[in-house]
């Protein structure tokens, strides 16, 4: 077990983080492209905007970037939390209007 | 570090005036109820103070906020086409029939224009990443909550909703890939960051990844094939004088912000040379990705603008090969394709505002955004119907409007750059394009108008308006000099 813990696959280095964010990213954007619930698409926006948040956090604790990456990731926190609410209250006036939030179905513009 | 501070004030002004007003804005909505449209007076007010302390900076080139912002003739230049815009936003808000509705709640309206304003000018000077990233978003945020104002019409709904998704996706994808690129380069500041590719790196991969997910979000803000779906019905749904705010001057804001990102992030340590390079990262061919791009967004947007019935998204495909034309300038990256790109920016401002302008007189006086139903107007407004024609004769690039100058000088540089295939292709769909402008001009004067309809007139502020719009683009096709030496002027970016 010792020996186990001490190789380097399971010491966490940059390489391990930037793997989960890209695994986030890329679950963000399958949520997108394949959900047509509009609070699923947001939710993977909110799963890309993280990812990018490990990516600036793991690069300010590996890289001589230093704090740099942890104070945009603080601001990405403010910007998606400022999205959140604009999109809700965006989607819910759609769902007042139209009485379904299914992407498919709100296709009054076209053309 | 106080100096410094201070000293960047000094130079913040024209941003920390728009932040007052919106402030006031919200203060006088508050309190003041017997002055009609005060929001509106408090916010062009606001524009002409900014204006001014924009004046004030010609000349100035500096760095503020260590480092996260220029102020340069750059920036003064596409600040002063911003604010320029802005001021005929609000006189076109003015008197809007789709706004009166809401005439309870216009200081949400302002509020929000003039956070969307501050968004613009901060992307006219961002050299950080961050604040690059910031300013996109604030402008963004803004203008989806703009989009879906009119929140009772249902196109205005979707397509505030589809904005927002379409925003947030591209730039969560913009966002990673800054971060990748910050990770790579180990610096937010875009000098630092061209000096540090410079000095060369082994992550070629990650470098080109984050690249091409910065084009993304910027793609998307400029509306350029293939990131522009969401265009066209936005620019429906949204009211009419959002629709123009959009087409214009988000647009001019996210070209200076790509024009500053590309032009400093990849040239080599010799700068921006009379032959122009992308020599910084290798890999993909930049050159030919981004001029693809533009190559589609020509073709693409003129094609399905010929079989568009409505006005704003015609205006809207419209636009999408005008964010390819003015492409081709940055895709050259030579310091004269890039004056090309600031010259047909500023006569675009006007001309496209100007038809904009009277689709939206048109539609407050008879409703109809259907260019069916434009039938007769040459013949019921002479003066609105000559002006309409203009605007769309210089859309197309015919000489003696504004848009033919423009047109020319970016084909010109593109030529002596060798790009001959893609001026090749904007020259056809610059014919193609021809088709669906004078459609309109058509439909307005070859069709006798009905026994019922009667003439349309306009009131004089309306007229002068016009007049401010119609008389640039006239001008400008014949005396454009005084342009020409202003972008060529502006070109001192920072640090070059």
């Amino acid at each position: 077990m010792e020996i186990l813990m001490n190789t380097t696959i399971f010491v966490p280095g940059l390489s391990h983080f930037l793997v989960v964010s890209a695994l986030l990213f890329s679950l963000g954007v399958m949520a997108v492209l394949s959900r047509r619930n509009v609070i699923m698409v947001l939710m993977g926006v909110e799963l890309i905007l993280n990812s990018a948040n490990i990516n600036l956090i793991a690069f300010s604790r590996f890289t001589e970037l230093s704090l740099d990456g942890q104070m945009i990731g603080l601001f990405v926190i403010i910007i998606a939390a400022a999205e959140a609410a604009v999109a809700l209250a965006i989607i819910l006036n759609v769902y007042n209007r139209f009485n379904t939030i299914n992407l498919d179905e709100i296709n009054l513009l076209k053309g | 570090m106080v100096e410094q501070t201070l000293h960047s004030i000094s130079l913040y002004l024209p941003e920390i005036v728009i932040v007052v007003t919106l402030c006031v804005i919200i203060v006088a909505d508050l309190l003041v109820k017997g002055i009609k449209q005060v929001a509106a007076w408090i916010m062009l007010a606001g524009l002409f103070v900014s204006g001014f302390f924009v004046m004030l900076q010609t000349g100035t080139t500096d760095s503020i906020f260590y480092d996260m912002a220029a102020v340069d003739p750059f920036a003064v230049f596409f600040k002063v086409l911003l604010i320029l815009t802005g001021i005929f936003i609000v006189l076109f808000s003015m008197k809007n029939t789709e706004l009166e509705e809401y005439s309870t709640r216009i200081g949400e309206y302002y509020m929000l224009f003039a956070g969307m304003m501050l968004g613009m000018m901060m992307m006219a000077g961002a050299t950080n990443l961050l604040l690059m990233f910031l300013a996109l978003e604030v402008t963004s945020i803004s203008s989806y909550v703009l989009a879906g104002y009119t929140k009772k019409s249902t196109r205005s709904s979707e397509g505030a909703m589809k904005y927002i998704i379409y925003g947030a996706v591209s730039s969560g994808i913009m966002l990673y890939g800054i971060s990748l690129l910050i990770g790579v380069t180990a610096s937010t500041d875009i000098y630092a960051i061209n000096e540090a590719l410079n000095a060369g790196t082994e992550q070629t991969l990650i470098l080109n990844l984050s690249v091409l997910m910065i084009i993304v979000g910027l793609g998307f803000k400029i509306a350029v094939v293939p990131f522009h779906f969401w265009a066209p019905d936005v620019y429906e749904g949204s009211p009419i004088t959002i629709a123009a705010l959009l087409a214009v001057a988000s647009k001019i804001a996210a070209f200076a912000l790509l024009i500053r990102f590309f032009s400093v992030t990849f040239i080599d340590s010799a700068g921006l040379s009379v032959t122009g390079t992308w020599s910084s990262i290798e890999g993909i061919h930049w050159d030919v990705l981004l001029g693809g791009m533009a190559a589609l967004a020509m073709i693409v947007g003129n094609l399905t603008a010929l079989r568009q019935d409505n006005i704003k998204r015609m205006l809207a495909y419209s636009s999408i090969a005008h964010a390819g034309y003015i492409l081709m300038g940055l895709v050259i990256l030579t310091s004269e394709g890039l004056t090309s790109v600031m010259v047909y920016l500023f006569i675009y401002l006007f001309m496209n505002l100007g038809a904009f302008y009277v689709a939206i007189l048109f539609m407050n006086k008879t409703g109809t955004e259907s260019i069916e139903g434009y039938k007769g107007f040459g013949h019921r407004s002479p003066l609105a119907g000559v002006a309409m024609t203009i605007f769309l004769v210089s859309l197309t690039g015919l000489p003696p409007t504004g848009g033919f100058v423009a047109k020319l000088y970016i084909f010109g540089a593109a030529i002596s750059a060798g790009w001959i295939w893609l001026v090749a292709i904007a020259g056809i769909t610059t014919v193609i394009s021809l088709f669906y402008y004078i459609r309109v001009v058509r439909n307005m004067y070859f069709f006798k108008p009905g026994e019922s309809d009667e003439a349309i007139t306009f009131d004089t502020t309306s007229k002068i308006i016009l007049f401010a719009l119609l008389i640039p683009t006239l001008l400008l096709g014949v005396y454009f000099q005084p342009v020409l030496e202003f972008a060529r002027n502006s070109m001192l970016m920072f640090g070059f």
